[in-house]
């Protein structure tokens, strides 16, 4: 009898509710064009996965920020020890997982020795790698000592790969996701979308206003456009067509950003398969490439060159691109001596991404006249590409955007795709890795960049710019990608 | 001359499609300028500003990669209503020789083929060998099979009802031979019609499977794939769309017109008749 007295005072008062109010349910649509094959970023390396789930679905024992600075998130703060090799982090207390669970010391110890593991499948293994012991002193104490000092420790916590996540939801996190973030798992639609719904019991929900985020996958630049006029999807953080994002930034309805993001556009090439084992191939082959044509026919002119694989928006950065810049003549030199006076055939496997098809289209006309026929065969991004390129490296060349912040040691990572092995290049990386002190360590990084914009193990084109379409009422988009991701925790729709 | 002069439709298709075959092999050793050569300056201009016919998103002269995609959409329309033209015609032709549980087979399976659409059983065979000319080829054969199977199988179960035939059977001649000496010669025009409206058919496939990505791949013109390319461009450079666009409208009406034309002057019936 109470209760039915409760739920009649409860509609009477809904009803009287005026419309338009704070009752009013906050709802986002998120567009991307490429969709996760999985929602657990802590077992595979998709960019897909990270811009649904970070910093949304999980969250790291820190952040980073939409500058690029390291934040505080589960550990309120930290101390590190002089020599660099103890961290001691202080947790964030009346923290749950969306299953109820409460996060404690143990769970980052649990993910953290399951990344390091080694059947773990982590993308960025090499994170944990110094890691030699975490301890737990209580609940709310992590210590974590270090073989070695690690300059980037604290920044690569903040990524993706480096999540908390807990012992009784780890293994179906693929499918059936469970953090701590501000957004909890709703439903997938495979092929369609992914549905996130705010979190009640989060730690900091006072300050969250979505009360329900979608991301949805259209692939195609047209129908992207298309969905956004329509008001289907409010926002699309990469568009897909650069030459509609002038039109789109004339229309009012619109807010269109050109920001940046921290992905390189590289013609990885395979290191190890004649005649690209050769050097002045690949140098030949890099000054072939006019970068400015790329840029124009590829991405409309926005978007900035680079001539080895390394962020401009890094402090670390040096500009390389006049290593090897277009000189048709000399790449014709350099075939030559190469003994390929006659020119040669090669393959590139294109993924379906506008920027890949037409990147590599342009590379085609442009090599063909330094005498390098270039056979372009499509092949779907991610699962063929991941497959056929990434896993079993069964290609020539091909063409991807690396997106993930500073990861120029890709090209030292062993069984990496590049197939690159160079051991003055590995000695700087991992010198780099081992230096704390910043200006020793960003000598270094100049110098590899260098090292790679000579040696050219991949033909570094362009950085990929982050064009971003939502709508103009939308409050707290990010306006660049300091790492993959779609963080929607301060977004809200103006009054 | 007469004939032509009593059958417009047929003059006009076939000026039209003369044209498109002499553009197709001009193509082979000659162009404005090179098809796929790059020339970012001129990004996107109208026509007559850049070339005859404008330039492309990379700057490509667009009448030169018109002219060469002429040459890719034909050889690869040619090559396919062959394939399935042999295929038909054979599986036809049997089927009416045999009868029986042959023809049923035949026929049936026919009818099987037939339900899937070309560009649905394109993107199947480009997912087992992957997209390219190849699978194109294969797509827009496979489809034609059926077609030409009924035609022929139907075309050929009157010529086995004529006399001559009863002639050459009382003589003792087998099933194969009559097929080769008197049924196949008798339907031979028709045949020529319907592999010439067929054409059409190919075309306008072999534009929708670029268009989808499964055809002719980059960089090899295109007009499917000019069309595709071209669609984030509408509203900036809309001859980008146009031009190919018209180009397979053409095409496509160009074939059909012959097709009809030749119809009215060989169709076996009309024949009989005068």
């Amino acid at each position: 009898m109470k209760t039915k007295m409760k739920l009649i005072s409860a509609a009477v008062l809904l009803a009287a509710t005026p419309l338009g109010a704070a009752a009013q349910e906050q709802a986002l649509v998120i567009g991307m064009p490429i969709e996760p094959p999985n929602l657990d970023p802590t077992t595979a390396a998709p960019v897909a996965i990270r811009e649904v789930t970070w910093l949304n679905l999980y969250e790291g024992l820190v952040q980073i920020d939409r500058n690029g600075e390291v934040q505080p998130l589960l550990a309120e703060s930290w101390e590190v020890s002089e020599d660099g090799l103890t961290y001691n982090f202080r947790l964030r207390e009346g923290v749950t997982f969306h299953d109820g669970t409460t996060f404690e010391a143990s769970d980052v110890k649990f993910s953290f020795d399951r990344a390091r593991s080694p059947e773990s499948t982590n993308a960025q293994k090499q994170i944990f790698e110094p890691i030699e012991e975490i301890e737990t002193p209580d609940d709310h104490t992590v210590v974590i000592r270090l073989s070695e000092p690690s300059g980037n420790f604290l920044y690569y916590l903040g990524w993706g790969d480096a999540v908390i996540v807990a012992p009784e939801s780890a293994d179906s996190n693929q499918t059936q996701p469970v953090g701590t973030g501000p957004f909890q798992f709703a439903d997938w639609v495979r092929g369609d979308r992914v549905e996130l719904t705010a979190y009640e019991d989060y730690w900091d929900a006072e300050n969250i206003h979505l009360d329900r985020v979608t991301f949805r996958f259209i692939n195609d630049a047209q129908a992207q456009v298309a969905a956004l006029r329509a008001g289907d999807v409010h926002a699309f953080p990469n568009l897909g067509a650069p030459e509609l994002f002038a039109e789109l930034s004339r229309d009012e309805r619109f807010s269109a950003v050109a920001g940046n993001t921290e992905g390189e556009i590289v013609a990885g090439l395979n290191n190890k398969r004649p005649p690209l084992d050769d050097v002045r191939v690949r140098q030949a082959l890099m000054n072939g490439i006019d970068r400015s044509i790329l840029i124009e026919g590829a991405y409309s002119g926005y978007g900035q060159p680079i001539g080895s694989h390394f962020s401009p928006n890094h402090p670390a950065y040096v500009d390389t691109t006049d290593v090897l810049p277009y000189d048709p003549e000399r790449a014709r030199e350099l075939l030559a001596e190469a003994g390929y006076a006659d020119g040669l055939m090669l393959t590139i496997k294109m993924p379906q991404m506008a920027y890949a098809s037409r990147s590599a289209e342009l590379i085609a006309a442009l090599l063909s006249e330094i005498g390098v026929q270039l056979e372009i065969q499509p092949t779907e991004f991610p699962a063929q590409w991941i497959e056929e390129v990434f896993t079993n490296k069964d290609y020539e060349m091909t063409i991807v955007a690396h997106t993930e912040p500073l990861d120029i040691d890709i090209y030292q990572r062993e069984g990496y795709y590049f197939q690159y092995e160079d051991q003055e290049f590995a000695e700087l990386i991992e010198e780099a890795g081992r230096t704390t002190d910043e200006n020793a360590r960003f000598d270094l990084y100049a110098q590899a960049q260098r090292k790679l914009a000579e040696d050219v193990p991949a033909l570094f084109l362009f950085q990929l710019p982050k064009l971003g379409v939502w709508d103009a009422r939308l409050e707290g988009m990010w306006e660049n990608t300091p790492i993959p991701s779609n963080v929607v925790r301060d977004v809200r729709w103006a009054e | 001359m007469k004939a032509l002069a009593r059958h417009p439709t047929l003059l006009l298709g076939g000026l039209v499609t003369l044209l498109l075959l002499a553009t197709a092999f001009l193509s082979r050793v000659w162009t404005p300028a090179p098809p796929t050569q790059i020339q970012i300056t001129r990004r996107l201009a109208p026509p007559l500003e850049a070339g005859l016919l404008g330039a492309d998103h990379f700057g490509r002269d667009i009448a030169s990669l018109l002219m060469a995609g002429a040459w890719n959409s034909l050889s690869i329309a040619f090559v396919a209503v062959l394939l399935g033209m042999a295929g038909g015609v054979l599986l036809g032709t049997l089927a009416a020789a045999w009868r029986g549980w042959a023809e049923e087979i035949v026929m049936r399976l026919a009818d099987v083929t037939f339900a899937f659409p070309a560009v649905l059983s394109a993107i199947m065979i480009a997912a087992l060998i992957g997209p390219g000319v190849t699978t194109a080829v294969i797509a827009i054969g496979v489809f034609n099979v059926p077609v030409f199977a009924r035609v022929a199988r139907s075309a050929a179960l009157q010529i086995w009802e004529r006399d001559f035939v009863l002639a050459a059977r009382s003589a003792g001649k087998g099933a194969l031979l009559i097929t080769f000496h008197h049924v196949l010669p008798n339907i031979a025009g028709l045949l020529i019609v319907q592999a010439t409206i067929q054409l059409a058919m190919a075309i306008l496939a072999e534009a929708g499977l670029s268009f989808l990505g499964v055809g002719v791949p980059p960089p090899h013109p295109s007009w499917g794939r000019m069309l595709s390319d071209s669609q984030t461009y509408l509203s900036q450079a809309p001859h980008l769309a146009i031009l190919p666009g018209l180009a397979i409208a053409l095409a496509v009406l160009g074939f059909n017109m012959l097709g009809d034309g030749l119809r009215d002057v060989i169709d076996p019936k009309l024949r009989r008749k005068r």
